[in-house]
């Protein structure tokens, strides 16, 4: 079977997701079976074999996410998929892999919570989970996909941003997507832009696993290739070596912020319409999104100057642009599918109150109800 | 037995040396004895990862001039685990301790056994969690005082190489640092074979559990040399009872597919890739 399934499929967002992530490269997937991601494992355990790679199913999530992140430092490419309960336990490997940078991807399927919740039912209730879940200072790079094809494009992104930045990078879908059906364009493999992390060019004796070049980025070498290097969670120094010292981890913590944070730029990407001269602004993400950009159609048509702000990346956060578009409109409102969760980072970041529409229990907000809402702050 | 020094340039982290060990912990003859057999074994020191999760024993990774990666608190053995199955050439080492092995990752340990992963897991037991000030764990005798345990520990301790025989292990064996050529032999083995080695190591700790239970660092190592009793017999009759008897020995050394091989084998894909 192909590596690259080139060409046109009617699919559901998880096997696209699966399909993404071996047209990235990925060949290790540590598993743990739960609702409504299962579907990506199933997938890659049929795949993986044939294309040279390898699918493990662990015994929990806190073993997937931790081969992932050592089946990277092999020099594979790695990803694991799971819902909020394993999203949760893998909080603790977030941290390690963050600290090690250790390039992977690990794909949050939101279902409905805090704990067991609703398995089937789609939210978005863990987007500030995979900003704060770990402990300690960290910068996060997570996606948003809106539909089938996004879970393929997305998934492929991820992969080239972890190798770029050399951290974990999530992909967070909701339920809704992830079981969706509709159609699927898989690029041609030459037509695909895939990143590979950046290799040392030294001598063996002179490298240090945890020296980075002027991105902030250390180039990365692989177990068994005579580097010999240590790698440790604890704060260490440019040779990998635990360091204590309050400027080991002033440097360290620092740099691993930066790297990502010089880099918002090229990371962010975001989806505008009818912004251009818009007095009521809606931001929306993920499934919810499709209704907003629906809603913002007919409230033009009612000559409503409406617009939509689509956020692709959730993190890093395209602040910049939500302050600039605020500014010039007169209400801004916010629809997620939880009780407010990245409403925060918009009214932070435009320094205002806004209109947040929640959403519990699996359906997305109908174009209506955000139309409503569009209406009264029109008014 | 060789001294820690320039014979040892090629597999110690001189430049880390001194080591953080109290004064008298048998730690630094379990790492010499794992110097010794890297380099008697004759292994490719490039195709050695040495891995650890967190405690006393999980600073040995360290000091190991391999690759070498120090993980999260009891996630070794998922780490270990996807280094063999991404590079079957690679061997994994775990060098860790009781609690950090049987306690937060007992589950892990005892699925890697059952999987037979091509990995050498050594496991120094000292009764107790040293790292953080002697608190009692799953090996610490019943009754024995400790920080978390101050009227006596209730709970009964696992016997390991036990455990981890029904789990499936195909090599098992169990020593003190009061036998450091045993040791030693049992690491050569486990660094050759392929399969899920486990080899245990009774190790006193002085700071913690001697002090706290009126055991000197000379009484504890004295006492490993007086209780410990080589013995061939299956491993749920390997005793590990520090005040009265522990049985030494290798209890398992069989030959099964390891888990990247029977993958290979079902999944239709020749050894190799």
């Amino acid at each position: 079977m192909s590596e690259v399934l080139t060409g046109s499929h009617f699919v559901h967002g998880d096997w696209a997701c699966a399909e993404g992530a071996i047209a990235a490269g990925c060949r290790f997937f540590g598993a743990y079976p739960i609702t409504p991601a299962t579907e990506i494992s199933e997938r890659m355990a049929q795949r993986l074999p044939k294309v040279g790679g390898r699918f493990v199913q662990f015994e929990d999530e806190l073993a997937a996410v931790t081969a992932v992140i050592s089946a990277s430092y092999t020099g594979r490419k790695a990803m694991t998929a799971t819902s909020g309960p394993g999203f949760s336990l893998m909080m603790e490997s977030v941290g390690l892999g963050v600290m090690t940078e250790a390039p992977c991807v690990i794909v949050d399927v939101m279902r409905s919570g805090p704990s067991t919740g609703q398995p089937t039912a789609g939210a978005q209730g863990d987007v500030m989970q995979c900003r704060w879940g770990t402990h300690g200072d960290v910068e996060a790079i997570a996606l948003a996909p809106q539909n089938v094809q996004e879970m393929f494009d997305l998934t492929v992104r991820s992969f080239n941003l972890s190798e770029r930045y050399r951290t974990p990078v999530f992909v967070m879908a909701d339920a809704n997507i992830a079981h969706l059906y509709e159609g699927l364009v898989i690029p041609e493999r030459e037509k695909l832009e895939i990143v590979e992390r950046k290799r040392p060019s030294c001598a063996r004796e002179s490298y240090k696993p945890f020296a980075a070049d002027e991105d902030l980025v250390p180039p990365m070498a692989c177990f068994g290739e005579g580097y010999h290097f240590y790698a440790t969670g604890l704060t260490h120094d440019d040779m990998g070596y635990p360091d204590g010292s309050v400027e080991a981890q002033r440097k360290l913590i620092q740099r691993l912020c930066d790297k990502i944070r010089q880099g918002t730029s090229s990371i962010v990407q975001i989806e505008e319409h009818y912004t251009e001269d818009c007095d009521v602004l809606v931001v929306a993400y993920g499934i919810v999104a499709r209704s907003a950009l629906s809603a913002v159609k007919r409230a033009r048509a009612e000559g409503i100057k409406a617009g939509l702000l689509r956020l692709i990346t959730l993190w890093p956060f395209p602040e910049e642009r939500v302050e600039a578009l605020a500014q010039g409109c007169r209400e801004v409102v916010v629809a997620e599918m939880n009780t407010g969760q990245l409403v925060r980072e918009v009214e932070r970041a435009s320094m205002r109150k806004v209109t947040f529409l929640p959403k519990l229990g699996e359906d997305p907000h109908e174009p209506g109800e955000i139309l409503s809402a569009i209406r009264r702050a029109s008014r | 037995m060789s001294g820690l020094s320039a014979l040892h340039q090629k597999t110690l982290r001189s430049d880390r040396l001194p080591h953080i060990w109290c004064q008298g912990c048998g730690l630094g003859i379990i790492l010499h004895a794992y110097v010794d057999a890297l380099e008697e074994s004759g292994i490719d020191l490039d195709k050695v990862v040495t891995i650890s999760g967190i405690g006393c024993a999980g600073r040995t990774s360290g000091y190991v001039r391999t690759d070498a990666f120090h993980t999260t608190h009891g996630r070794a053995l998922p780490f270990a685990t996807g280094v063999g199955l991404s590079r079957p050439d690679l061997k994994p080492v775990v060098i860790s301790g009781d609690g950090d092995l049987f306690s937060i990752g007992g589950n892990h340990l005892v699925h890697a056994a059952r999987r037979n992963v091509n990995v050498l897991v050594v496991c120094s037991n000292n009764f107790n969690y040293g790292m953080t000030g002697a608190q009692f764990g799953p090996t610490t005798p019943v009754e024995a005082r400790t920080p978390t345990s101050p009227y006596g520990n209730v709970e009964h301790p696992l016997n390991l190489v036990s455990l981890i025989a029904s789990a499936g292990a195909t090599y098992v064996a169990r020593w003190t640092v009061m036998h450091p050529r045993q040791l030693r032999a049992s690491l050569r083995r486990g660094l050759m074979r392929r399969g899920f080695s486990f080899v245990e190591v009774i190790c006193p700790c002085t700071t913690g559990y001697g002090r706290l239970n009126g055991l000197t660092p000379l009484e504890m190592m004295r006492g490993l040399r007086d209780v410990g009793r080589v013995r061939n017999v299956t491993p749920s009759k390997a005793v590990c009872d520090p005040g009265r008897e522990i049985i030494l020995g290798e209890f398992v050394d069989m030959e099964a597919p390891t888990y990247d091989e029977a993958l290979d084998k079902l999944t239709g894909r020749g050894a190799g890739w």
